[in-house]
């Protein structure tokens, strides 16, 4: 939501070229998941997981109404229009490809990270065990960091892909939070492949059930079908099974 | 002399409405206790770690079905809340049965009671033809005004009373889920479902328990709600917004103590109203801000609530000084 108004408030408003202002959401929401780190989740590392999640809402819920006493309930767009791509008779807007590319894109620099170097093998370690990594000589404040800079970074990225088919408004977020969260958890969290393919597993569903019936539906049925999920393989769609 | 003051409390608050009538802020009071008795339904569960993120889901169906009863079945509310507890009851053991059945806790349980919440609001807006859908949805009135049968009354009073005793019935659950042994077992399982199982708590059976009485208690509050606002719609009585209001009140308040829920209510509540009366359309979206800055700063700080820490205060004084 804080990427989009970025967005919207540097190209509008401001004039800013759009690479610059891309750029500098990027940066800018890395350094606020920097700071969410160090003010709210560093302190509740120590108890119990829900506390987390619950603070989160917290800074949601403030965040949510920041925006709405300083930018105001209207719906606010980019006003930039990208031509629509004509093939075999279905229409792709430039937009959605734009946003597909950069999307696979990033997944793919981030799995690179991940896996090929030091601070990544880090990272991935440090989620299986946050007590001993210390011990083995890790950093752990500072992988910390860069984890939430970093995841940070990712969500400014999806805000500049976002502006450029939805409108901004102070309660967007809350349209895309929960079902990134459910999609994390069906394809497996920390699994690359696994996340992309519930996401589309979810696209379809929500789409599919739209045309056919009301987007509601669509909803309805990925959610029942998140649910069943659940149930049958809890670890997740793409978890090998040990 | 504490012994009294539960009894001391409630009459002062029976005698209060015939003292004191103005009828907006007894309006407040009634909203404050319906909420109150909602929060406190969520904590009965809350309180084991069990987070549910489908209360918002149950209430919704609480009001609804109650509503449709009465519109479409020409029903009394009194059978149609009935059907609401069964209906909120159902859907509860349905979910959650399975949920516990293959170990879903944590996290997982509370995204799955999320994706409920979600469902429920959503079919709530996708069947607009029979339930108004985003625009609200009304129980059509008895034509006398009051009525016990259609469970409608006009006066201010009336509502007061009823929404005073739902809520000291809410707490006398609390209290006796407090003394039962169903505590002890769900605080062994919040520790270590394993280490539970082996000394004999059959961990599936408690859980639904506790969890199927929450729910029928918040679909009673959904109910309630319909029957005293006479008008419902999916942003106020379902869905996730209202399933997080009710985790945060009961956050504020304080989780672990009786009081703490409806503490977490009035907090909440008396601040939107002074917000907005004081500064009107200005005010919007203040409420929120300085409740999500409380809300982290409690969690941080005093993950007690207020009325924990309090509690825990007063026992450390007179620790200190007997």
């Amino acid at each position: 939501m804080l990427g989009m108004y970025g967005m919207y408030f540097l190209y509008t408003v401001y004039h800013q070229p759009i690479w610059l202002a891309a750029v500098v959401c990027i940066l800018g929401v890395g350094i606020l998941g920097v700071m969410l780190h160090v003010l709210v989740i560093a302190p509740l590392l120590g108890a119990a997981p829900i506390n987390q999640l619950l603070a989160t809402g917290g800074v949601l819920f403030f965040l949510q109404s920041a925006a709405t006493v300083l930018f105001g309930i209207e719906f606010k767009n980019l006003g930039l229009r990208l031509p629509v791509l004509k093939v075999a008779g279905m229409f792709v807007s430039y937009s959605r490809l734009l946003a597909f590319a950069a999307a696979l894109i990033g997944m793919v620099l981030v799995y690179l990270l991940l896996t090929r170097t030091y601070t990544g093998t880090a990272i991935r370690a440090i989620a299986q065990d946050r007590q001993i990594m210390p011990l083995m000589g890790v950093n752990s404040r500072r992988i910390y960091l860069i984890t939430s800079g970093l995841g940070g970074a990712l969500a400014g990225l999806a805000a500049c892909l976002l502006v450029l088919q939805y409108d901004v408004h102070p309660f967007v977020g809350l349209s895309f939070g929960p079902i990134t969260f459910l999609i994390c958890v069906l394809g497996s969290l920390g699994n690359f492949a696994g996340g992309f393919v519930a996401a589309f597993v979810f696209a379809e569903i929500i789409s599919v059930g739209g045309l056919y019936l009301d987007l509601e539906w669509g909803y309805v049925f990925a959610f029942a079908f998140f649910i069943v999920m659940m149930f049958v393989r809890p670890e997740g769609l793409m978890a090998r099974r040990s | 002399m504490t012994r009294y003051l539960p009894w001391v409390g409630g009459a002062a608050l029976v005698a209060l409405p015939f003292v004191y009538r103005s009828p907006y802020p007894l309006h407040i009071l009634i909203i404050i206790l319906i909420w109150s008795f909602a929060y406190t339904s969520w904590s009965v569960m809350g309180r084991f770690g069990l987070v549910s993120l489908g209360h918002g889901g149950f209430m919704g169906i609480g009001a609804y079905v109650t509503a449709l009863a009465w519109n479409y079945g020409h029903v009394s509310p009194w059978i149609g809340i009935l059907l609401a507890l069964l209906a909120g009851a159902g859907l509860a053991a349905l979910v959650a049965y399975p949920c516990f059945r293959f170990r879903i806790t944590g996290h997982y349980f509370a995204l799955v009671t999320l994706a409920l919440s979600g469902i429920v609001l959503q079919v709530i807006t996708a069947t607009r033809d029979y339930t108004g859908g985003s625009l609200g949805y009304t129980p059509e009135r008895y034509h006398g005004g009051s009525s016990l049968w259609a469970l409608q009354f006009s006066e201010k009073t009336t509502w007061y009373l009823i929404a005073l005793a739902v809520w000291a019935v809410g707490l006398y659950i609390w209290h006796r889920v407090d003394r039962s042994m169903l505590r002890y077992a769900l605080e062994a399982i919040s520790e270590d479902e394993d280490a539970a199982a082996a000394t004999g708590v059959h961990v599936t059976a408690e859980k639904l328990k506790i969890t199927v009485l929450s729910a029928a208690m918040t679909a009673l509050a959904g109910a309630l709600y319909c029957q005293y606002q006479m008008f419902i719609s999916p942003d106020t009585v379902s869905g996730i917004s209202v399933s997080l209001q009710m985790v945060f009140a009961v956050v504020v308040g304080g989780i672990y103590v009786s009081l703490g829920p409806t503490i977490g209510a009035v907090i909440t509540i008396l601040m939107a109203e002074v917000l907005r009366i004081s500064f009107g359309t200005r005010a919007v979206g203040w409420d929120n801000l300085i409740y999500g800055v409380l809300l982290v700063l409690f969690i941080v700080f005093l993950p007690k609530g207020i009325l924990g820490s309090l509690l825990d205060l007063r026992r450390r004084a007179t620790w200190i000084s007997s």
